[in-house]
């Protein structure tokens, strides 16, 4: 299956998601959160919160101790319907840049050869990239090896599209450039995403719903008012201001947050 | 020639010398030291010949002297090229099974701490005065820095690396193939680096027993025999040899580093 021959976007499902990696320390406790079909959903809090536990979870990373996670329609993670992109780009340094992107297609062995380099050809022109192809990663900037790290999650055209902190280690340029990157792809393919964040306004401008962890423990997870389709012009206006400072607060702490949350209870 | 051909050259040149410069301005004070020691003390020759007596010994032996450093070279380069094999080898069983590797990873080590000359006589006992004993020896030689190297570079892998093969559902046989391997080349190179000087020495102390009496003839034999007959000056010229030889050896497996694996090397 090719990028255009997609299959309907899985909505994704944790009940009761627990993951423990010391009798005394729970990473995940006892999560439930549901991410609609074709949403994007921020996981955002303090570090070591549990965020990337989760999502690893979600992904199939990681063994739970308890409860599940169901994507429906169900997506197999083995057969390229589940697409991640990683704190760092982490490119294979020997390979190129088309190599990179070829690899999760040679690794489910899907299509034939020729099929395969098409995908990714068409996965690199998707980020700007087509003229990076036979680039090494250490010829690329920090942003190329970013997108190209997107184009390999997308190469396979995932129902769902996990990403853990993908812009961390970007400067606000490059992260500006790349989260607009992020829902243009999202408008043309209507994945459903997780994205895992540290920033504000990072998650506002690019998420349907945040989710605020804490200690292992999802605490709330709010809608977002700011209108779509999403621009970065959005983060001068007052309304981003005031729900920057409504997340603000429920992140500082239970005793700060007065206003628009919500629990999830689906 | 161009000008830019010239000025390229001329570049290259002052390139060179800056990067040889140094070393050799050391070898050249250690040779006149020496020379100063040998004449101020005026000590014998068959304590310390001159430089000179050396370079003379070198010329007069020379037949001699090159017939020893293909044999102990090529004993050194099968050594080695075994011992990278083997090792390699090894070190893939030992990224597999951490139960293979809790089993047979010290004795490994003791490969490394056993006292080389203390086996080689065995070794000779069990295997002939042969060249074959030689690479033996220097396979043993050489064995634990390939080891522990590749070792290290198979189990050293990201862990986002990990996740990504894993998500695709990639098996150990697949894993192993397209990411640890690749990922321990440059793991493989430095090991290689590390025991090609060691190969020489495997090799020389290998025949310092295998060489007595027989027809093979490298250079720990005829260091052997040049010592018997206080040929002190012959036997200087023969530890200059097999430097020369460690030192083609490194450069060799540092040369084919960088331009066969030049993807690896840039990428570390």
């Amino acid at each position: 299956m090719m990028p255009n021959d997609r299959p309907a976007a899985s909505s994704i499902h944790c009940r009761d998601v627990t993951v423990q990696f010391a009798p005394s320390s729970v990473a995940v406790d006892r999560v439930e959160l549901t991410v609609q079909s074709g949403e994007i959903v921020s996981l955002i809090g303090p570090s070591g919160c549990g965020k990337t536990t989760l999502l690893r979870a979600i992904a199939g990373l990681q063994p739970m101790n308890q409860g599940r996670v169901e994507l429906d329609p169900v997506a197999i993670a083995s057969e390229g319907q589940i697409g991640f992109v990683f704190q760092q780009p982490a490119l294979l340094p020997w390979a190129s840049t088309l190599q990179n992107v070829l690899l999760p297609l040679e690794l489910i062995g899907r299509g034939t050869s020729r099929l395969r380099r098409e995908a990714a050809e068409h996965a690199l022109e998707s980020v700007k990239l087509a003229d990076a192809r036979d680039k090494r990663p250490h010829e690329l900037s920090g942003g190329m090896q970013m997108r190209a790290s997107i184009a390999r999650a997308l190469v396979t055209g995932p129902s769902i599209l996990l990403l853990d902190e993908p812009f961390a280690a970007l400067d606000d340029m490059l992260r500006n450039e790349l989260g607009r990157l992020l829902l243009s792809l999202w408008q043309q393919q209507q994945f459903t995403a997780v994205m895992v964040t540290h920033n504000i306004s990072e998650s506002i401008l690019l998420s349907h719903r945040i989710a605020i962890m804490r200690d292992g423990v999802l605490e709330s997870v709010i809608d977002n008012p700011i209108a779509w389709p999403r621009s970065p012009s959005q983060m001068r206006t007052p309304e981003f201001a005031q729900f920057f400072g409504v997340v603000s607060d429920l992140l500082r702490g239970p005793s700060s947050a007065t206003v628009g949350a919500q629990e999830d209870t689906s | 020639m161009s000008g830019a051909a010239k000025r390229s050259l001329t570049t290259q040149v002052s390139d060179a010398a800056r990067h040889w410069g140094p070393a050799l301005w050391v070898a050249v004070i250690a040779v006149a030291i020496w020379q100063l020691v040998a004449w101020g003390f005026d000590m014998p020759s068959a304590l310390l010949p001159k430089p000179a007596e050396v370079w003379r010994a070198a010329a007069e032996n020379r037949m001699e002297l090159l017939k020893a450093l293909y044999a102990t070279g090529l004993a050194a380069a099968a050594g080695l090229l075994a011992a990278i094999g083997l090792g390699s080898l090894i070190s893939v069983a030992f990224s597999q099974s951490r139960r293979v590797r809790l089993a047979f990873f010290p004795y490994v080590i003791f490969l490394q701490t056993v006292p080389i000359v203390a086996i080689a006589p065995l070794l000779i006992i069990w295997s002939g005065y042969q060249f074959r004993t030689v690479v033996i020896v220097t396979v043993i030689v050489c064995l634990f820095p390939i080891v522990n190297s590749v070792t290290a570079g198979l189990m050293a892998i990201d862990r986002q690396w990990s996740d990504l093969f894993s998500l695709y559902g990639a098996g150990r046989a697949k894993k192993l193939a397209r990411l640890q391997i690749p990922a321990a080349v440059p793991y493989l190179v430095l090991g290689a680096k590390t025991s090609s000087g060691l190969a020489v020495i495997g090799a020389i102390v290998a025949e310092f027993f295998v060489g007595n009496g027989t027809d093979y003839d490298g250079l720990g034999t005829l260091m052997t025999h040049w010592q018997g007959f206080v040929k002190t000056d012959a036997l200087i010229a023969a530890v200059f040899t097999s430097t020369l030889l460690g030192l083609f050896l490194f450069g060799l497996v540092h040369g084919t580093s960088r331009t066969l694996l030049r993807r690896w090397m840039d990428a570390t």
